[in-house]
């Protein structure tokens, strides 16, 4: 009954399917397809405490802090490009965004 | 022992329905509430990791700004997302089909994972023992020491990801009179008063 490395593992993994489920089931929706991103990200995060806590390193902590900051920082910016995009289109369907497809 | 194996099998259960259930919600609020919950069971895993500082800046952070930024940033707009909604029964066999592909090569990859035997040897920075240094303190040592360089590299990140959403989101509206002070310093005598003889008996 002991948890290993592969439990977490697991674990990480079907957070990671899951977020990449999200894309393809939220295609319109910009927000949805975000928080799948925060899934993911939140995947990653599981994976490198894990092995961080299973090598006795603590590097993959250090380094889950630094996916921490840009996962934060890649959330507001993607809502501040979403509220910009609102205020100027009136919606946020990912199909109407094809201004710069040429 | 048997507690943490319940604790763990707790907290991911929870924390894999309430993914899905971000995934397959109908209300974006719900889909945010639900990615509290998963990232609140995050946490507790991380605690039983041992990684208590992740866990409660996976909270604070994480669940304090992020999630309530989603949480305004969805109530702020006002979508029809039952109309976002439509088709996308669509896109559920593809999208099934090749999430249980990802799954079962991602589990049979990572799933049966042992650590190999000269491995240990080649620890950049141990953990210290529980007694000697809690979690915090040992992290703060590594990342104030070793990794100062990335510590600054995250502060410049978040900096740009600050201004650069200030920038992106501030908007000037044109009939909002506001103080100009360039235009009040470079004022001078000659523009701001005007001296009028004015002759007795007659007025302005």
């Amino acid at each position: 009954m002991t948890i290993g490395l592969g439990h977490y593992l697991t674990v990480a993994a079907i957070l990671f399917t899951i977020g990449v489920f999200g894309i393809f089931l939220n295609r319109k929706n910009v927000i949805v397809i975000l928080m799948s991103i925060e899934l993911i990200l939140l995947a990653v995060n599981i994976n490198l405490v894990a092995f961080s806590a299973f090598l006795g390193d603590l590097v993959g902590q250090v380094y889950a802090l630094l996916v921490l900051t840009v996962a934060a920082s890649e959330a507001a910016i993607g809502l501040a490009i979403l509220v910009a995009y609102y205020r100027n289109r009136g919606s946020i369907a990912v199909e109407d965004i094809n201004l710069m497809k040429g | 022992m048997v507690l943490p194996a319940i604790f763990f099998y707790l907290f991911a259960g929870v924390c894999i329905a309430a993914a899905v259930m971000v995934v397959a919600s109908r209300n974006p609020v719900h889909s945010v509430l639900f990615l509290i919950l998963a990232f609140v069971n995050a946490a507790g895993m991380f605690i039983l990791l041992g990684a208590e500082f992740l866990a409660m800046i996976l909270i604070i952070v994480y669940v304090g700004a992020v999630l309530v930024l989603f949480l305004f940033v969805v109530m702020m707009l006002d979508v029809d997302f039952a109309q976002l909604r439509r088709g996308v029964l669509q896109y559920l066999p593809i999208g099934a089909f090749l999430g249980i592909v990802v799954l079962t090569e991602l589990v049979l990859v990572v799933g049966a994972w042992v650590i190999g035997p000269e491995v240990p040897q080649a620890i950049v920075a141990p953990i210290p023992p529980i007694a000697k240094m809690v979690n915090a303190e040992a992290l703060g040592h590594v990342l104030y020491t070793r990794y100062v360089y990335f510590f600054q590299a995250a502060g410049i990140v978040l900096l740009v990801a600050m201004i650069g959403a200030i920038v992106l989101t501030l908007q000037h509206k044109p009939h909002v009179r506001r103080q100009n002070i360039a235009d009040q310093v470079a004022r001078s005598k000659a523009t701001a008063i005007e001296i009028v003889k004015v002759r007795p008996g007659q007025g302005l």
